[in-house]
């Protein structure tokens, strides 16, 4: 009876892996497209499709219920994945915006050095390095000092990276071996000496009191003279007299007229000027070393 | 496993509603990006409570359901599936094993012959596909899932195939005590 089990076991078991063996290698064997197998097996499919898609569609609630988990957890990797690539994306913009303004002032420094012909004052050119973190002192400080040329009172000048223009943005007020400190226009005890429009009306360009940024025209003559949009630049004062020449050389731009307050006598008229140079978010300069050359410095 | 009539039409339901749910849900369900695969895990479960005929029985009927149902070599799932049957009830019949945790071993066994016995026979008729770190993570994946989910595959198959059954290692223990005849106790 025993033996009679076994037999029949492995009989069964012989024969079903002979008819995977004979279906497999007679499958295997005869083409795609006429064998007997090929289309038997996409009859039974044209059957069991149905079937499947009926079943496909009962099941789509169990399969959504289930995906959803799946989704979700799939869903928080890829959001974490995203937020990574966007602080990726965000460092490398801010970099290339930084590279972008940079070349910008370069380029605003380069206009200037042959539109306004600053080549001639010995140039030198450095990078900000630290600002001053509050609006009483307006300062920077500069990668360049005392050992490449620079000396206190020497002008400072910048390129704009909106207009692409240059401007006059400081002047040194300390230098050491290998920095200096830059004291910008709109500082509260920087004033200088300017022309203003094609009529060169004189005056002094000095910050405007509590307004940071922004710079007032004082003429000397009258000021019916002075519009809306001209330039103002440095007067660049000559003197045989140390005392009385201006540090900076003349023409050099310092910003535009941006709007005239009319008050009831000249006075009280407030001219208000734009700097040409974008002097809050300036970090490329130069440093004009020799504001006079052929002259007293 | 009495094979009669109607536990051979239970057999083909369980198959075939088995494939349909493998074919329509569990294969478009993915952990890590791999889907469960139920198919291995009922031919070891019929072959496990129905024994080694039954077992190679069914695990041919599937496999020959799976290679149609996708449109594959045919064949091929018969041939590892029919041995998974078989063994799963072999191991039964010689060792009958009665601890709890049996249909997770086997499950877990049967699904690495499933998959590995059909990588195997894929690759000896000659399918281009290269054995990569991500072949390899697919098979493990699977037997990890399918380990995990063998008990309650295990308890429906047991459950539905209770009828036709011999009676199992722990009901025979119990009636056993209940009796009185063969309690060990009761002997001392």
């Amino acid at each position: 009876m025993h033996d009679r089990a076994v037999r029949r076991r492995r009989a069964v078991l012989v024969a079903l892996v002979a008819a995977s063996l004979i279906l497999l290698t007679a499958y295997f064997g005869e083409s795609s497209n006429g064998g007997g197998l090929h289309s038997a097996q996409r009859g039974a499919m044209g059957v069991l499709a149905p079937i499947q898609e009926g079943a496909n569609r009962v099941l789509k609630p169990v399969r959504d219920f289930f995906g959803w988990f799946g989704d979700t957890l799939h869903a928080k990797g890829q959001r974490d994945q995203y937020k990574r690539e966007r602080d990726q994306l965000r460092a490398q913009l801010a970099q290339a915006q930084y590279q972008l303004n940079v070349a910008r002032q370069e380029a605003g420094l380069k206009k200037a050095d042959v539109t306004a012909g600053l080549d001639r004052y010995g140039p030198v050119k450095a990078s900000v390095y630290v600002r001053s973190p509050n609006a009483f002192y307006q300062t920077v400080e500069i990668d360049k000092g005392s050992s490449d040329g620079i000396e206190v009172g020497d002008p400072v000048v910048a390129g704009d990276p909106a207009s692409g223009d240059g401007g006059l943005v400081g002047q040194v007020k300390t230098a050491i071996g290998g920095s200096a400190v830059v004291t910008l226009i709109t500082d509260q005890d920087f004033t200088v000496a300017a022309y203003s429009g094609a009529q060169q009306v004189p005056g002094t360009v000095q910050p405007a009191i509590g307004a940071p940024g922004d710079m007032e025209f004082a003429p000397i003559s009258t000021i019916n003279q002075v519009h809306v949009g001209d330039l103002v630049s440095t007067a660049g004062t000559i003197s045989s007299s140390r005392s009385l020449q201006s540090p900076y050389p003349g023409g050099i731009p310092i910003g535009t007229v941006k709007s005239i307050d009319p008050g009831q006598a000249d006075l009280d008229t407030h001219i208000h000027v734009t700097p040409a140079a974008d002097v809050r978010h300036v970090s490329v300069v130069q440093v004009l070393t020799n504001p006079h050359p052929g002259g007293t410095s | 496993m009495t094979l009669t009539r109607r536990s051979a039409l239970r057999l083909v339901l369980i198959g075939l509603i088995g494939g349909l749910v493998q074919l329509g849900a569990i294969s478009q369900l993915t952990v890590f990006g791999v889907p469960a695969d139920l198919s291995p895990l009922l031919v070891a479960a019929v072959g496990f409570y129905g024994g080694s005929l039954a077992g190679a029985g069914f695990g041919f009927g599937l496999g020959l359901f799976v290679d149609i149902s996708l449109f594959q070599t045919l064949g091929v799932s018969s041939l590892a599936f029919t041995a998974v049957g078989y063994g799963a009830g072999r191991f039964r019949e010689l060792r009958d094993p009665a601890h709890g945790l049996a249909p997770v071993l086997v499950g877990a066994v049967g699904t690495a012959v499933s998959v590995i016995g059909f990588a195997l026979l894929q690759f000896l008729l000659g399918v281009d596909a290269p054995v990569s770190l991500l072949l390899l993570r697919q098979i493990l994946l699977t037997i990890v899932l399918n380990t995990l989910i063998a008990l309650p595959i295990f308890a429906i198959v047991r459950r539905l195939l209770l009828r036709y059954m011999p009676d199992d290692p722990r009901r025979r223990r119990r009636r056993a005590y209940t009796t009185g005849g063969l309690s060990p106790l009761t002997r001392a």
